[in-house]
């Protein structure tokens, strides 16, 4: 089967997950902006995204998409490493034009895959899981309220968010570039369009965090100081 | 014009492919700026010839680069820290007096070391063996201008079929991808008609021998374009995964 | 075996006391009877085929895989023979053909400019100054348009105009547009193309490639070349290798001056073991002096790198008019810019009006030294002239001579340091080709029955100049369409012939032979590195051998080589074994052939008393200092046969006669 056997399939596999995976955190920074603008609006998103077969379906095809993704990426870099030959060179340097994050994509990867059990562990746990086992989930906005609000939820959120978004300006031009989508011309552009798109999404994610670590430790403050 | 500089080198010696290697130090004084990096070899080589030693064994011959026969890797970077260049090419004057600069033979799975700084690069042949080619006979074909071409595509073509085949674009690469080089060839011949008739068998053939003669994947890093001595642009790859992933769709 | 009945000739060498010039043996061209433009097409209607079946029982023996070695294997192989490719190179890709720039001619008529077969064959005639054989050039020009055809067909990316179709540029010594080329790169894409269909072919198995592998000896077994002993240059083992025809097509001898534009491990030593093994070696003299490299700047130099002759196209050649004025370019107080349109002088245009520029390269050479020699001489040498692109650029714009000599502009800048766009390039000439080479008849065969020789590495089609983008014309001639024609008239009759046993006596003596001289050189142990030997050669060529020959310069080269010969093979130091990759010894091993190559061409030289193309004597030139052919007394191509080591050879003529052509005295200038 090319998809496993073939580099180049190997590598397509890796882009149209990748894509998918970007389209998703796309929509769920999205979903959560809504908590800022309105709570009762994000709670009604939760609720139509609990234990239902569409979300489940849905959850299920996200888990294999970065399941895949990330086995692929494990095997991708072994081959690489073995063809890489057993001598290291002494000396190496980065040429110009090559950019940090696309030398260190399965370094950013372990960051955002630590995250993502973080996420799972704060969130999804408390709200489709226990939903699915029958139980009554979280309060959703209560719920990132709290979260967000103790620095040491904060911190690795903000280290995971800037991981992402070195592994998204990489990610999604390299993955245009693996489908073919990209000659002289559109080279620089695709590079141009994925920083912007990683800078959205990363964006959007952070507004939230900022948002409620804020309010959340300055309301206190101003709380207690009246 | 008379500039001179004085330099330590570490070199890799390696008597024989399975022999351990290691780096030897050598002080080379009074090297014109205006020598090659060659030539400052073959200084090094006749000091040790003189002194009854091994001269270090380095591949080279045109040295005008096209042959695409030198290699090393300098400081860090293959055929050295100038762009756009072999290291035939390269010359002393981009190094200071007083620098150590460090010289390693490629490093890649597929090119194994044969002596000291030389490598075995005939994996590459071996991909062009496998699809490289336009599958046409001597004699028999049609007037040279029955076909007309885009300038443009002529010009591209020509940009890939640049490429000389030294093997920087697998030593550069943090994989051990041959991608570069493949792609020049693909891109260079699906770009005209010549060859565009069998450039679905050429991909799929050359790569897949490519991955069998164990080179990497390429994860898009650019650091063999950024380091091919003939600008073969990264466009190429794209073209590559184009043309692949096309021609194992319509099997 | 089928062989038996051939008179033998002997490989030992017989003493000949005899004058040198005795003509012992009958030299037949084996040239097709009828008029010139049937020639070709006769012999091919009536010479003998090898039938498929037949092919697949027959080994052919290629060595070298350049233009011509590669495309006569790979299409040898396409016909069905069994080919043993070799090369000295990693990959076949390597080969010096590599290194063209400009460009490879045809008779298109693309242009529409008048070009036609028949005025290729006349410049290339008349550019060689009337010393080739005319039946083999119209022959090269006949077939010079299937090239083109060919090499598009293989994807080889020739530059093309707006509408498509392929683009031309002119070229020295030739009136008409004809040259085809992409970039600067025309040996680089032919060579790929033909590389690619060698490897096409090894890829199915029809040819077995040898890389790393250097051609020490010719096997010849009753008369005939039946294989070669050839040392991997990895391990050091010497091995055997039989073939029905060997094939030789390594190129020229131009590295016997050290300094040349040849790649640094082109050599003669192929060629030479064909010389001594009876192949006649012909023209040797006549070497090509190219006009536009970039001059020597350090003792350390290892390589003169040559600089594209189509740069002449839009570059205009000049020093200055005041010698005050060349004392402070030599000096460094003055830049080429400085000097003022009036002062300058543009020797070419002022000598040549009708070509200009475009002048053949060994005029061009001789006015570019006879200028220096005057003391015009612009760098700190006084050993270079400028080529100058601020015409061409205030005419056509930076951009459009970016785009046509821009990677050429770039090589210059990389080496020198300097911008070619603001200052004058400076330019000297360089050893570049050698026309002659192993004497071959009509059919390539060497006199060694089964021996062939193709490019460079023969003496044929150029006579005693060649003209540019025509080398890649006679390389990929040869391999593609003429011997894979002419090898089949000679092994239609070897068809009975099984393979043989590489453990033939013959073999055996070659290989100990190999052996011994290995053995030989390693055991010197002396004092001097095998380049500080090359070095002093380099030296004696250029200095005697060189661009202006005299007799009694000539003498004294062949006096000092005579020392060099004795003190490489006494003082020579060869680091390492034998038997393990050393480079040293693979040096040696060539140092010693071109020490020979270097002695044959001075006595060529010496014995030419004429000046035609690329040997000039400076006894015979016309009062303006051109060349004077003696046509009464030099019509010929000297043939020189070994006759043992430490013996002078001894030379044989063939006659050219011009049956087609009016022999004139080359005139550039109306």
């Amino acid at each position: 089967m090319w998809l496993f056997n073939s580099s180049v399939g190997r590598k397509f596999v890796m882009s149209i997950t990748g894509a998918c995976l970007a389209l998703f955190l796309l929509f769920h920074a999205t979903m959560n902006l809504v908590a800022i603008i309105s709570e009762d609006g994000y709670n009604m998103i939760c609720e139509f995204l609990g234990a239902n077969w569409y979300a489940l379906v849905g959850t299920l095809g996200l888990a294999f998409l970065a399941v895949v993704h990330i086995l692929y990426a494990f095997v991708l870099s072994i081959i690489n490493y073995r063809a890489r030959g057993k001598e290291r060179y002494a000396v190496s340097s980065r040429a110009n034009n090559v950019e940090w994050s696309s030398m260190n994509m399965l370094v950013l990867g372990f960051i955002i895959l630590a995250g993502i059990v973080l996420h799972l562990c704060n969130f999804w746990a408390k709200m489709q899981l226990v939903e699915i086992l029958g139980q009554e989930p979280a309060n959703g906005v209560e719920l990132i309220k709290y979260t967000f609000a103790q620095w040491y939820f904060f911190v690795p959120y903000l280290l995971w968010f800037v991981a992402l978004w070195y592994h998204l300006t990489h990610g999604i031009w390299s993955a245009m570039q693996t489908l073919g989508w990209s000659n002289n011309i559109w080279l620089p552009r695709i590079k141009c369009i994925s920083n912007i798109i990683a800078t959205i999404i990363v964006l959007m994610f952070l507004v939230v965090l900022v948002y409620y670590f804020v309010a959340g430790n300055c309301c206190a403050a101003t709380c207690a100081a009246i | 014009m008379d500039k001179t500089i004085n330099i330590t080198l570490k070199v890799w010696r390696q008597a024989g492919p399975k022999a351990k290697g290691h780096f030897e130090t050598y002080k080379l004084n009074n090297i014109s700026t205006d020598s090659s990096f060659l030539e400052m070899l073959d200084v090094l080589n006749e000091q040790l010839i003189s002194e009854k030693k091994e001269p270090v064994v380095f591949d080279h011959d045109c040295r005008e680069g096209i042959c695409g026969m030198c290699s090393l890797y300098i400081n860090g970077h293959p055929h050295g820290p100038d762009s756009a260049v072999t290291t035939c090419q390269l010359h002393m004057r981009r190094f200071h007096d007083g620098e150590t600069i460090t010289v390693e033979p490629w490093r890649s799975n597929a090119f194994p070391v044969i002596k000291d700084l030389m490598v075995d690069r005939r994996a590459y042949d071996k991909i062009m063996q496998a699809g490289g080619f336009v599958s046409v006979n001597t004699g028999g074909v049609p007037d040279a201008n029955a076909i007309p071409i885009s300038k443009k595509n002529a010009d591209e073509a020509m940009d890939n079929a640049s490429c000389i085949g030294c093997g920087a674009c697998a030593a550069a690469c943090k994989n051990g991808s041959a991608m570069l080089f493949v792609a020049a060839k693909v891109s260079q011949l699906a770009l005209l008609p010549q060859g565009k008739v069998e450039a679905a068998s050429r991909v799929k053939a050359m790569l897949g021998k490519m991955d069998e003669l164990g080179f990497g994947n390429c994860t898009n890093t650019g650091a063999c374009a950024a380091e091919c001595p003939k600008c073969v642009p990264l466009s190429a790859i794209a073209r590559l995964n184009r043309e692949f992933i096309c021609a194992k769709f319509k099997d | 075996m089928a062989t038996k009945k051939e008179t033998t000739e002997k490989a030992t060498p017989k003493k000949v006391d005899a004058p040198k010039q005795m003509q012992t043996e009958k030299i037949d061209a084996k040239i097709p009877e009828g008029p010139l433009a049937e020639k070709w097409t006769n012999y091919k209607a009536h010479q003998k085929l090898v039938n498929p079946a037949n092919k697949r029982k027959l080994d052919i023996i290629v060595v070298g895989t350049g233009l011509a070695g590669a495309s006569a294997a790979a299409s040898l192989a396409e016909m069905g023979f069994n080919v043993l490719s070799f090369c000295i190179q990693d990959s076949p890709r390597r080969a010096h053909s590599i290194a063209a720039q400009g460009g490879i001619n045809a008779a298109k008529n693309y242009q529409n400019d008048g070009d036609s077969v028949y005025r290729l064959f006349y410049d290339t005639i008349k550019g060689g100054d009337y010393r080739a054989r005319e039946a083999n050039v119209y022959r090269l020009a006949e077939v010079s348009n299937n090239i083109i055809d060919q090499c598009v067909a293989q994807g080889v990316p020739f530059a093309r105009e707006y509408g498509g179709l392929l683009d031309n540029r002119s070229f020295g010594g030739a009136q008409v547009s004809r040259t085809f080329y992409a970039k600067g790169q025309t040996g680089q894409q032919l060579l790929l193309g033909a590389y690619s269909a060698l490897s096409r072919q090894i890829g199915k198995g029809k040819v077995k490639m040898y890389s790393r592998y250097e051609m020490l000896d010719i096997v010849v077994i009753e008369g005939r070349a039946r294989g070669i002993i050839a040392r991997n240059l990895v391990t050091g083992r010497i091995e055997r290798f039989f073939a029905h025809a060997v094939v030789i097509g390594t190129g020229g001898y131009g590295n016997t001056f050290f300094l040349s534009t040849n790649a640094m491990a082109s050599n003669g030593s192929a060629a030479m073991q064909a010389y001594r093994k009876g192949a006649y070696f012909s023209n040797p003299c006549y070497a090509q002096i190219h006009p536009t490299c970039i001059p020597v700047h350090g003792a350390f130099q290892s390589k003169l790198t040559l600089m594209s002759e189509s740069l002449r196209n839009d570059g205009r050649i000049w020093v200055p008019k005041k010698l005050e004025d060349a004392k402070a370019l030599q000096a460094g107080k003055l830049k080429g810019r400085d000097i003022p349109e009036e002062d300058r002088d543009y020797y070419l245009e002022r000598r040549y009006p009708a070509f200009g520029n475009l002048v053949p390269r060994d005029v061009a050479s001789r006015a570019a030294k006879e200028r220096c020699d005057a003391g015009f001489g612009v760098n700190a040498t006084g050993l270079a002239v400028f080529l100058d692109f601020s015409d061409a650029i205030k005419r056509l714009g930076k951009d459009v001579v970016a785009q046509k000599y821009g990677n050429l502009f770039q090589m210059y800048e990389k080496i020198v340091d300097e911008n070619p766009y603001e200052d004058p390039m400076m330019i000297f000439p360089a050893i570049h080709y050698t026309m002659g080479g192993i004497w071959v008849d009509y059919e390539l065969m060497t006199s060694v029955k089964g021996l062939f020789c193709i490019g460079e590495a023969n003496f044929s089609d150029h006579g005693a100049n060649r003209l540019g983008a025509s080398a890649l014309m006679q390389g990929l001639a040869d391999g593609y369409f003429v011997l894979p024609y002419t090898i089949q008239n000679y092994l239609a009759d070897q068809i009975t012939v099984p393979r043989m046993s590489t453990d033939l006596p013959e073999f055996e003596e070659a290989e100990k032979g190999v052996k011994d001289k290995i053995a030989k050189l390693m055991s010197i142990q002396g004092n001097r590195s095998v380049d500080s030997i090359h070095r002093e050669l380099g030296l004696i060529m250029w200095d005697f051998v060189g661009m202006g020959r005299t007799k009694a310069g000539l003498e004294t080269a062949i006096k000092k080589i005579d020392e060099i010969r004795k003190e490489f093979w006494s003082n020579v130091f060869i680091p390492g074994t034998a038997d393990d990759l050393n480079v040293e010894l693979e040096k040696a091993l060539r140092l010693a052939d071109f020490i020979e190559i270097g002695q044959l061409m001075a006595r060529d030289a010496l014995m030419r008393e004429e000046s035609c193309g690329g040997h000039f004597r400076e006894e015979y030139q016309t009062p303006e200092g051109e060349a004077l052919r003696q046509d009464d007394k030099f019509s010929f191509a000297s043939c020189w046969k070994f006759t043992g080591d430490g013996k002078e050879p001894v030379m044989l003529k063939e006659p050219l006669d011009y049956e087609f052509t009016e022999r004139k005295t080359r005139n550039y200038k109306n």
